[in-house]
């Protein structure tokens, strides 16, 4: 049987992460709207933009960062390549230009998920509703997962497509530490007040987290160990290890079965990744500063995807990339 | 209609005078359509439409479309399908299918004759300036050996029945004809929509095309001394037929690749695979000759892959429809296609061509400035649709002016009557009502030639009108072949 074609090969990798950046905005949203309030009830939206590093984009299009705004920009805004909406526009684009090798029930889904959002005007996304659009969202983007794991050929594609959504997954997972951890540490006094622990709980609730959290550690809410869970925790499907992990395991599977044992670049660094994930601790994350920790972390992701490009998708040849893809967040 | 009984659905239908694919051209209806007729009879309007509609949401939804382009946006439309079939008998359909072989045997033929010995242009039989005048003519295909001398692998023929009831041969699509997952398509559908229509009554399956394909194109390969090695070649995602393209390539289990995906090395051709480079022997290509190749055509092709045109004559790739076929399927040596089958297979045409007058003959001048006002004049170049004349619809003014045009330029033109298509029952806003169809067969020609029971039934869903295509209000009909 002969390798997939490069481009097919680097389209379903972007078409994994593309769903998967959609699944991550709806929780961060929907976990925004309704548990991110401080002291005074109010949202902080702003802590949205930073999170993905948008606040220069957002300002550019002059607009206050409402709470309708920032939602709009998230969703529905075809101007932002990172919207719900753009990502899936491109996850449909690369479907369709995958359709001979994807079962019909992935492109039937992700035609009609892609149809609805396009059907979806401003007035939609009323306060009352975007929790129950979050919703349709994050359950659209799982039921792909769903008809991809029951209908999808485990050939290459499959594990290029399982690599894009962890590495999306792994990624997505760090800005939220990260830009919590900040937002959430800036007076001293606040730790360990009422205030803090909604806001961790939210973090938590948003990566679906909060109930295994409970369970693990039923007496103590200490930013420490809901770093460690989120990202060391191997068990949970979410963290940052375990994300790195599966990418690690579905590459060397792929090396071995499809006649890749001499590219080492990009598996070499996610090995040593999850190595590293592995072996330290959360302490340890904190104590060599948790941004910078997660900031390398953001950065030995970009580095893989752009060797899986070298390796796999022939970017080497000085070919400009195939398949249809956004930006990776800054 | 007795104690509010409904009328039967087909009971107040009415062919207007023209041939009928499910009555026949008689008061009589023909026989092999009985247990159809009666079957819809016992169907409601309502039920019908009803059906209609979910079958045709179906299409939609599976993404069984053709994409059309607005300056703002890519809006995909399926074609319409209409429910009620076309059905075609046995015997009727044998002599369709060895009509398409007879013919798709002497296209061959001629083709491979006018890049080797053009001994039909030496006889006279067609005019060598015809041909090799031709912007379809390609040079670049003199003396190159194709398998079998098989160079149209792929043809679509499209067919017309007259109010005589036979059939005729209105045009050949002998380069890149498509419309075939339509034929398959409309199957799926029936058989999920209205499998009670179809219960019982022998109809010959359809659904095995892309392996009857896979299996014609690698004897080409075989007879290459190729290992089959097959790739699909499609312009890309914004070709309107994109759709057939994905079907095709699924149906046949080879990759769907675009010219990006292939490089020419050493004049062997390659595809990029995540393994790195590798060999592709058999190529079905759904791009025109003068995309395929910037080195060898249009320079400025983004869609082609540079050095294609030195690979294949040096033997090292097949492809398929062979270059250069666009000569066989011209409007001008349509007109001459029954004399190529007398002169190479020394037979009749089965399948004769609609009565086609050429003026560059003294004859066939003659008689078409006597009819004018009875005849369609097209022009023979490259001028598409344009420049048509339909005498029933000209103004004395307008054909007084063509008849000085034909007289200046007469081997410009060929003329045939206005053909009355039959009509087949379908279902309108106004109930059922007749509308217009033609088919297109598809043949496959490897060693030899294999045709798809059935093909493409175009139904002209506006009242009255002759034309089919769907950009101009087509849709299309499942089409049985009866065992």
């Amino acid at each position: 049987m002969s390798n997939l074609l490069a481009r097919h090969a680097e389209s379903i990798f972007w078409l994994a992460r593309q769903v998967e950046r959609a699944n991550s905005l709806a929780r961060i949203l929907d976990v925004n709207e309704s548990f991110s309030r401080n002291s005074r009830g109010e949202h902080d939206w702003q802590s949205v933009l930073r999170l993905y590093a948008d606040e220069e984009v957002f300002h550019a299009t002059d607009r206050a960062p409402t709470a309708d705004a920032v939602i709009h920009f998230y969703t529905l805004d075809d101007r932002n390549p990172n919207s719900v909406r753009s990502c899936i526009r491109m996850a449909r684009e690369n479907a369709r230009a995958l359709r001979p090798l994807i079962s019909t029930e992935m492109w039937v889904q992700l035609n009609g998920f892609h149809n609805r959002l396009s059907r979806l005007r401003r007035g939609d996304l009323k306060t009352e509703s975007l929790n129950r659009l979050c919703g349709y969202i994050k359950e659209s983007c799982q039921t792909h997962s769903g008809i991809t794991a029951e209908t999808l050929y485990r050939d290459e594609s499959w594990y290029f497509h399982q690599i894009g959504r962890a590495i999306e997954r792994a990624d997505q997972t760090t800005r939220l530490v990260d830009v919590k951890y900040h937002v959430l540490l800036p007076k001293p006094t606040d730790v360990g007040s009422p205030t803090d622990e909604a806001q961790w709980n939210a973090v938590l609730r948003s990566a679906a987290g909060f109930h295994a959290f409970r369970r693990l550690s039923p007496q103590s809410m200490s930013p420490t160990r809901v770093v460690e869970f989120l990202v060391m925790d191997r068990r949970f499907p979410r963290s940052v290890a375990a994300c790195v992990l599966t990418a690690n395991d579905c590459l060397h599977e792929l090396r071995l079965k499809y006649g890749h044992m001499q590219k080492r670049t990009a598996s070499n660094r996610l090995r040593k990744l999850a190595a590293s994930l592995a072996e330290g601790t959360a302490e340890e994350l904190i104590t060599r500063g948790l941004h910078e920790s997660l900031d390398e972390i953001q950065a030995e992701i970009a580095e893989v995807t752009q060797a899986l490009g070298q390796e796999y998708f022939l970017h080497s040849d000085g070919d400009l990339p195939q398949g249809t893809h956004g930006e990776s967040p800054a | 209609m007795k104690d509010g009984a409904p009328a039967g659905l087909l009971e107040h239908y009415d062919p207007g005078g023209f041939y009928c694919e499910v009555f026949g051209g008689s008061k009589r209806p023909v026989s092999h359509t009985r247990t159809v007729r009666e079957r819809l009879d016992g169907m409601s309007l309502a039920q019908l439409r009803r059906r209609a509609q979910a079958a045709e949401r179906e299409l939609y939804n599976l993404g069984v479309t053709f994409t059309v382009y607005t300056s703002r946006e890519q809006i995909d439309r399926i074609l319409p399908f209409d429910v009620i079939p076309r059905i075609l008998s046995a015997s009727e359909w044998q002599t369709i299918e060895r009509g398409v072989i007879q013919r798709v045997t002497a296209l061959n033929r001629f083709i491979e004759d006018v890049y080797h010995d053009q001994k039909i242009l030496r006889d006279g039989v067609v005019p060598a300036e015809l041909v090799l005048e031709n912007a379809n003519y390609r040079p670049q295909m003199r003396d190159v050996a194709v398998p079998f001398g098989s160079y149209v692998n792929i043809c679509g023929v499209d067919i017309v029945r007259g109010g005589d009831g036979r059939f005729y041969v209105l045009e050949d699509n002998a380069r890149t004809p498509s419309g075939v997952s339509y034929v398959v398509e409309n199957r799926h559908l029936t058989q999920r929509a209205f499998p009670d229509l179809l219960e019982g009554i022998g109809v010959r399956s359809v659904s095995n095309y892309g392996q009857r394909l896979i299996g014609k194109l690698g004897e080409l390969a075989q007879g290459a001394g190729l290992n089959p090695s097959a790739v699909l070649l499609s312009p890309g995602v914004y070709n309107s037929a994109y759709f057939e393209h994905v079907f095709l390539a699924r149906e046949m289990g080879v990759p769907l690749v675009e010219g990006r995906d292939l490089v020419v090395r050493d004049e062997c051709v390659y595809m990029k695979t995540t393994g790195g480079l590798q060999r592709v022997n058999l190529i079905y290509r759904r791009i025109d000759d003068d995309f395929l190749d910037p080195e060898a055509f249009n320079p400025k092709s983004m869609l082609g892959v540079p050095g294609l045109m030195r690979a294949y004559r040096a033997g090292k790739v097949v492809l398929a429809n062979a270059v250069g076929t666009g000569i066989a399927d011209d409007k001008a040596v349509y007109a001459y296609v029954p004399r190529i089958i007398r002169y190479y297979l020394d037979e009749d045409a089965i399948l004769p061509n609609v009565d086609t007058h050429i003026c560059r003959e003294a004859e066939g001048l003659e008689y078409t400035l006597a009819h004018l006002e009875e005849m369609v004049v097209k022009p023979v170049g490259e001028s598409g649709g344009y420049g048509l004349l339909i005498g029933p619809h000209a103004s004395r003014k307008a054909l007084a002016e063509f008849r000085s045009k034909l007289r200046a330029d007469p081997a410009n033109y060929i003329s045939q009557p206005v053909v009355q298509l039959s009509v087949c029952p379908t279902v309108t806003r106004s109930g059922i009502e007749p509308r217009h169809v033609d088919l297109r067969p598809f043949a496959v020609t490897g060693k030899s030639t294999w045709v798809l029971p059935g093909g493409l039934t175009r139904v002209a869903l506006r009242k009255g009108s002759l034309v089919v295509n769907s950009s101009q209000g087509g849709g299309s009909k499942d089409t049985w072949v009866l065992e």
